[in-house]
């Protein structure tokens, strides 16, 4: 068998010049007269490595990384000698110890080959989940994501089992799957990246759930900053549908499950399910008043399952392998494995997925290296653009929903966007405001109205005019927001403005 | 091919699609550069949507937009991790560079600023996206560089 090269099509690889090493291994391999493939695979996640080329040689996968082109003759020479003298060997890619010191359950495929190999997808275990959910039957799939305690993964961390019961038990003509892959947060790429390394995953999960709660149709609503991943999913949806996978007759069993990829238009707020779905029937994208669920009254007014990329791939190895087996990683409510996303001025930044358990402090040192500048880190936020500020203090917090809950932080959808000394509090805070005026669907006074206030109060804040009663009156204006905005997008913005005044007071004025 | 071909043929395309306004609008703004405002009525119809429901999604979204731009698209992450490794002085830095605001377009035609919340590169930001290319850890001399390459006529790769 020829030596397989593995160059990663990610975004970030390709942002960090993956396409060029592709071009240029094959030219340097051509010019050598050497006998090899060049694999575009997903990335692993260790984005800090990228371009990260792995050399499949005698049944090991050894890695290079970063690799430039201009690397590659080096690269090349040495695997003629002594590979591990290269100054970017990094060893085999299974223990450099970024990635040894995982705990891949949903991510476990990601980089491992070309994302849209339905082989490669199958000898890993790949549509096994499928299969069983197809013996199992509507009742039988959704007890066993009830008892596996699969939580919802977008950030409002929802128990999937019994949103999913209740569009079983809404009859209906049709029913949908949507999923919500509008993943807008400031320092998440977890979708992103499983939906460019692992697709297949996403979709079994999601003809899992339409199996589930009998529904026919699935939708997944991508946000247009994700080219790279539109062009993955649209080949991996043809690529199930020519296998059978897709289609009228799932694998010969006579139910039918069709899917499309509907690409968002840049709307922040269209990452809240209701506004999504509004999106999806293409209208504006403004939030629905809660009830009716969507659940009950969803997509085109019919019951719908609305969940995050990694809540739909989750289900494909809770059916695979079994509840128990979900269940049994994991502590607390917080069950199943823990996905955060090392991003902003980190040394070593890219997707961990570890068990339940850790601290932030662990994370952000074990993991992330310290800042990318070599300064001392000063706040943290988590969450995305609606998650606190925290302090250093703060950092010995366990990284799980209800421990984050405790100290008024949340883990959202796990993105952690780390900032050095350097940052201007002040600046951040009014930034919070600025972004939910500029995202706000404008429903809701509080949300379209109170930002904008909220940016100016902020303003003369900075200003030192008459800071004690613009203090006062910011924190009137954030909990209005908080108390009677419609969604999350209004009511959780005091969290970043809130916690950067409480804990960062010096950066105003 | 005319533009009221083009729009005649995707009309037809997303006519009868469920929630087909947003599919339809990405096309026209694909093939046309942009959403011509005497499409409107059209669309309207082929669509059974008021005009006001037609130009209403239009404003909504940060993507679509009215009138034609450059030839090439840039965008600039301005949300916090980007914040984090610098994106406010990169910003800054490309506003004075091109000579434009945020929505403008430079006199030559080449390129279109806009702001973007988050590409997801964002374990090696600041982020900059080119046409449908995103690029990583983004200094001031890598964004004129990239600059440079666009104004030759070149494809933005």
């Amino acid at each position: 068998m020829n030596t397989r090269f593995f160059v990663p099509r990610d975004t970030t690889a390709l942002a960090l010049g993956s396409d060029e090493v592709a071009v240029a291994l094959g030219a340097e391999l051509a010019s050598r007269s050497l006998a090899g493939d060049v694999v575009r695979n997903g990335s692993r996640g260790a984005f800090w490595l990228e371009p990260l080329l792995e050399v499949e040689q005698a049944g090991q996968r050894l890695a290079f990384g970063p690799v430039a082109a201009a690397d590659l003759p080096g690269v090349l020479d040495a695997l003629q000698g002594v590979p591990g003298e290269h100054p970017l060997c990094l060893g085999p890619v299974d223990e450099i110890p970024w990635l040894a010191s995982q705990q891949r359950l949903t991510f476990a495929r990601a980089g491992q080959d070309d994302p849209l190999s339905l082989d490669a997808y199958r000898r890993q275990e790949g549509f096994r989940g499928l299969e069983r959910a197809l013996e199992l039957g509507p009742q039988g799939i959704v007890d066993e994501v009830t008892a596996s305690g699969l939580r919802g993964r977008g950030g409002a961390a929802f128990p999937a089992g019994i949103k999913w019961q209740t569009v079983l038990d809404t009859p209906a003509e049709q029913k949908y799957i949507v999923c919500n892959a509008d993943e807008g947060d400031s320092g998440t790429f977890a979708d992103r990246l499983l939906m460019e390394a692992d697709p297949y995953q996403l979709i079994e999960g999601m003809i899992i759930a339409g199996l589930a709660v009998e529904a026919t149709q699935g939708f997944i609503y991508l946000r247009s900053e994700y080219p790279a991943a539109l062009g993955v999913l649209n080949a991996a949806i043809a690529g199930a549908e020519a296998a059978g996978y897709l289609g009228d007759d799932i694998g010969g069993s006579g139910r039918a499950f069709h899917l499309e990829v509907r690409v968002g238009a840049g709307a922040y707020i269209c990452g809240e399910e209701t506004s999504l779905l509004d999106s999806l029937e293409g209208k504006r994208g403004m939030v629905r008043t809660k009830p009716p669920l969507p659940a009950i009254r969803g997509l085109f007014g019919q019951p719908t399952v609305v969940n995050n990329v990694l809540t739909l791939a989750a289900v494909s190895t809770v059916l695979a392998r079994g509840s128990q087996y979900y269940h049994d990683f994991g502590s607390g409510r917080s069950r199943g494995t823990l996905t955060v996303q090392l991003a902003g001025n980190i040394r070593r930044g890219g997707l961990v997925e570890i068990p339940f358990g850790a601290t932030l402090r662990e994370l952000l040192e074990d993991f992330g290296g310290g800042t990318f500048s070599g300064r001392p880190m000063r706040a943290i936020q988590v969450g995305g653009p609606l998650g606190a500020y925290l302090p250093e203090p703060q950092w010995d917090t366990p990284v799980d929903y209800e421990a984050f809950a405790a100290i008024g932080a949340m883990l959202g959808h796990g993105g952690v966007v780390v900032f050095d000394d350097t940052v201007d509090m002040g600046a951040q805070a009014r930034f919070a405001m600025e972004f939910c005026a500029a995202e706000s669907c404008g429903k809701c006074t509080p949300c379209r109205i109170g930002s904008t206030r909220g940016l100016e109060v902020i303003d003369r804040i900075i200003a030192r005019e008459a800071p004690a009663q613009n203090r006062a009156l910011l924190n009137d204006l954030c909990d209005t927001m908080e108390s009677a905005s419609l969604c999350a997008m209004g009511g959780l913005t005091p969290n970043p403005v809130r916690s950067a005044l409480a804990h960062f007071a010096e950066d105003f004025g | 091919m005319q533009s009221d071909q083009v729009l005649a043929e995707l009309l037809d395309r997303y006519r009868d699609t469920p929630g087909g306004l947003l599919p339809l609008l990405h096309a026209i703004q694909d093939r046309l550069g942009h959403i011509p405002p005497d499409s409107v009525p059209a669309i309207a119809t082929a669509l059974n949507l008021s005009r006001a429901e037609v130009h209403g999604v239009i404003s909504f979204y940060h993507d679509f937009h009215s009138d034609p731009r450059g030839r090439h698209r840039i965008q600039i992450c301005r949300a916090e991790a980007c914040q984090a490794m610098g994106s406010r002085l990169l910003e800054a830095h490309a506003k004075a560079a091109l000579g434009i605001d945020f929505g403008e377009t430079t006199v030559d035609g080449a390129v279109t600023l806009e702001p973007v919340y988050c590409l997801g590169n964002c374990a090696c930001s600041p982020s900059v996206r080119i046409d449908e290319r995103v690029h990583a850890r983004v200094s001031t001399d890598r964004f004129d560089a990239l600059v440079a390459g666009l104004r030759g006529g070149g494809a933005g790769k």
